[in-house]
């Protein structure tokens, strides 16, 4: 295996979970949801994915009971925000700290256990080609997911009936309420939605990135995850764009300081963010191209007149 | 946002916070904890001393303990908070507990601290620290002995004395077996991310070292390791379980033999502050059994670790030179405790550029 392979390889990995849990409150957000507990619903999906491997031994009812945590985990923010109209903000904020804490109750029999690594699954004939094969094709089943879904939702967003009606609530909801689209029953499929990908993308941390449980393990990958949808102009492509970008400079900084050029690891740890301001700033010169893509209604409470 | 997750942290703390109500005439030893106590590294390692120190004292002493507590002004409300609940004698166990440490100590004179790894003590804060390094460069004699690439990957935390003092260690004990020996240091820059330790110990793993040892807190290098299919070093506790056919081994943190020490003193009313740094002799740490090596270099680490457990191999003696090839120790001449507590310069042989 060549150098630049294994860099990619490790990229691909450090990549995939900040794709995964951003595209999911891309969606939560579109529909003018904003959740800032992406954090927490992430860390809750890695201890629930873990758990579930542990007893069952097999890492894919890990990776389904990721996706179930961090969705019921969401429905609770829900449940505050869309039905009693709680403050997004607060109630996001509050949701990470009760991730954490939760996650930690959840894992803590499991400190400590090596895990079970879910394995690589190689897709005939595509995994032979060369240099591209082992990379994108020689990999586990949540990276495939993660692809599938940028297409997905993009094609969701973009050309679905569903989907137009899923932006048209987050731009205006009263708007959208008037012409008799349901804005609260989207919106919790869109919280849900979002929930679900955080809790894959946590399950993707503890049973492939390193497969064991660590208390607050996420370490900050879910903030990174919000600030990269901003980043993407809540945009799917460029989720995966910026998601790469981001793990494509964390790692070279490491093989940097590996090569010993001498240049301070404070700095060049802080690459990765300042890479990230550098290309919001040359994407958001344009202000009207930034301003469409905003979901107008971003944030705001809904409470349906009867 | 970082006021929140303190206020989390605390509120997590006081979860973790477990009294059982207990005679007068039992010694209560309380614990402050900086991680959690199932972190698997440097916590955990605490927090076997106090279970060793409540089965060896058995009925004489209870013991209570708040875990996660965040170094900061949180950390005074949570000593006070021990302070008050009735403890003779409070472990606070992080470096970043110092400061609060002696203020609370000056509130409750009559209560016992003792506050691991600072240098800050008073009439009644008493400080203590292990001499890890030795156990640095007993993994460096090793290290040098089974190396095929003559080339080493640390996984670094941050450029704190602790820390450089133990790179410099590890390359000591390389170099008594190979003067040639190298090392790329990676910085984490974080204690514990599991994620980011696996990235650097593949970085390092790709640029082509056979041996990996961390200053970090996590097993994840330990598991990369057993997946590249080279050795690695286990960190604070046995990590074994992580790589069977890959430890080759720890530094395990005993702090067991040391909180009953001192506990039997406040018993038997002898307490009084020191400053103490013990080393393997004493058993603060230990080595983790010499697994996944020939039996000749198991036989030498066995030997060096003889040597300084007798005093007769002091790790930091001349003739040692500074990186920038300044004299440091002159021949049999032996570092003072003060210059280690300090460090902040590499020794010769290190190619990489010490972060200031």
């Amino acid at each position: 295996m060549g150098m630049i392979e294994a860099i990619l390889l490790t990229v691909i990995t450090a990549a995939t979970p900040l794709v995964i849990a951003s595209l999911g409150e891309l969606v939560t957000e579109r529909a003018g949801v904003l959740n800032l507990g992406v954090e927490g619903m992430m860390i809750m999906g890695a201890a629930i994915a873990f758990a579930a491997t542990q007893m069952t031994g097999s890492p894919y009812v890990g990776v389904v009971a990721g996706i179930a945590g961090g969705a019921l985990f969401s429905l609770l923010f829900g449940f505050l925000t869309l039905t009693l109209v709680a403050n997004q903000v607060a109630t996001g904020l509050a949701l990470t700290i009760l991730g954490l804490g939760v996650s930690g109750q959840i894992g803590e029999p499991y400190a400590g256990m090596s895990g079970v690594k879910l394995q690589p699954i190689a897709i005939p004939l595509l995994a032979d080609i060369p240099f591209l094969g082992p990379l994108l094709f020689r990999q586990d089943l949540i990276f495939y997911l993660s692809i599938m879904l940028v297409i997905g939702i993009n094609w969701f967003l973009f050309s679905s009936r569903a989907g137009l009606k899923l932006r048209a609530i987050g731009d205006n909801h009263a708007s959208a309420h008037a012409l008799g689209i349901h804005v609260i029953r989207t919106r919790y499929l869109a919280v849900m939605f979002g929930g679900a990908c955080a809790g894959l993308a946590g399950a993707q941390l503890s049973l492939v990135y390193t497969p064991q449980w660590v208390e607050t393990m996420s370490a900050g990958r879910g903030w990174i995850a919000l600030a990269l949808v901003v980043f993407a102009s809540w945009r799917p492509w460029r989720v995966l764009a910026g998601g790469y970008l981001f793990g494509a400079v964390s790692i070279s900084q490491l093989h940097a300081q590996a090569f010993g050029i001498g240049i301070p690891p404070q700095f060049l740890s802080s690459l990765p963010y300042v890479a990230t301001v550098v290309v919001l700033i040359l994407i958001s010169h344009n202000r009207r191209v930034t301003l469409i893509n905003t979901p107008a209604s971003l944030g705001k409470p809904f409470v349906p007149d009867r | 946002m970082k006021k929140l997750l303190l206020a989390l942290a605390t509120s997590a703390a006081l979860l973790g916070f477990s009294a059982a109500a207990g005679a007068q005439d039992k010694t209560k030893v309380c614990f402050i904890y900086v991680g959690s106590k199932t972190d698997g590294g440097y916590s955990e390692g605490h927090d076997r001393g106090r279970q060793e120190l409540e089965q060896a004292l058995g009925d004489k002493v209870e013991t209570a303990f708040l875990e996660n507590v965040p170094e900061g002004p949180d950390a005074e409300r949570a000593i006070e908070r021990m302070a008050r609940s009735g403890c003779a004698l409070v472990f606070t166990t992080s470096f970043g507990f110092m400061d609060a440490t002696i203020k609370v100590a000056q509130k409750f004179p009559d209560v016992k601290f003792e506050h691991a790894t600072g240098f800050k003590s008073s009439e009644n804060v008493g400080t203590y620290n292990a001499r890890f390094y030795e156990g640095r460069y007993i993994q460096g004699v090793i290290a040098a002995k089974v190396s095929k690439a003559g080339v080493a990957g640390y996984i670094a935390s941050f450029p704190i004395p602790e820390v450089v003092m133990g790179i410099n260690a590890f390359m000591l004990g390389a170099h008594s077996v190979n003067p040639d020996f190298k090392v790329k240091i990676v910085w984490a820059n974080t204690w514990a991310d599991p994620g980011k330790e696996a990235d650097a110990a593949k970085a390092l793993a790709d640029q082509g070292v056979d041996i990996l040892t961390q200053h970090t807190d996590s097993t994840a290098p330990m598991q990369v390791a057993a997946e590249r299919g080279i050795k690695a070093f286990g960190q604070a506790s046995d990590m074994i379980a992580a790589g069977p056919e890959t430890q080759l081994t720890a530094i395990v943190d005993t702090w067991g033999a040391y909180y009953i020490k001192r506990t039997q003193a406040v018993i038997d009313g002898t307490w009084k502050p020191e400053n103490i740094w013990d080393g393997l002799k004493d058993g603060i740490l230990t080595m983790a059994p010499y697994t996944n090596m020939p039996d000749d270099v198991k036989k030498a680490a066995e030997e060096v670790e003889a040597k300084i457990r007798s005093g007769e191999l002091h790790p930091f003696t001349g003739p040692v030179k500074k990186q920038d090839g300044s004299d440091w120790l002159a021949e049999g001449e032996v570092s003072d405790d003060g210059t280690l507590l300090g460090m902040n310069f590499y020794i010769a042989g290190i190619d990489d550029k010490l972060p200031q």
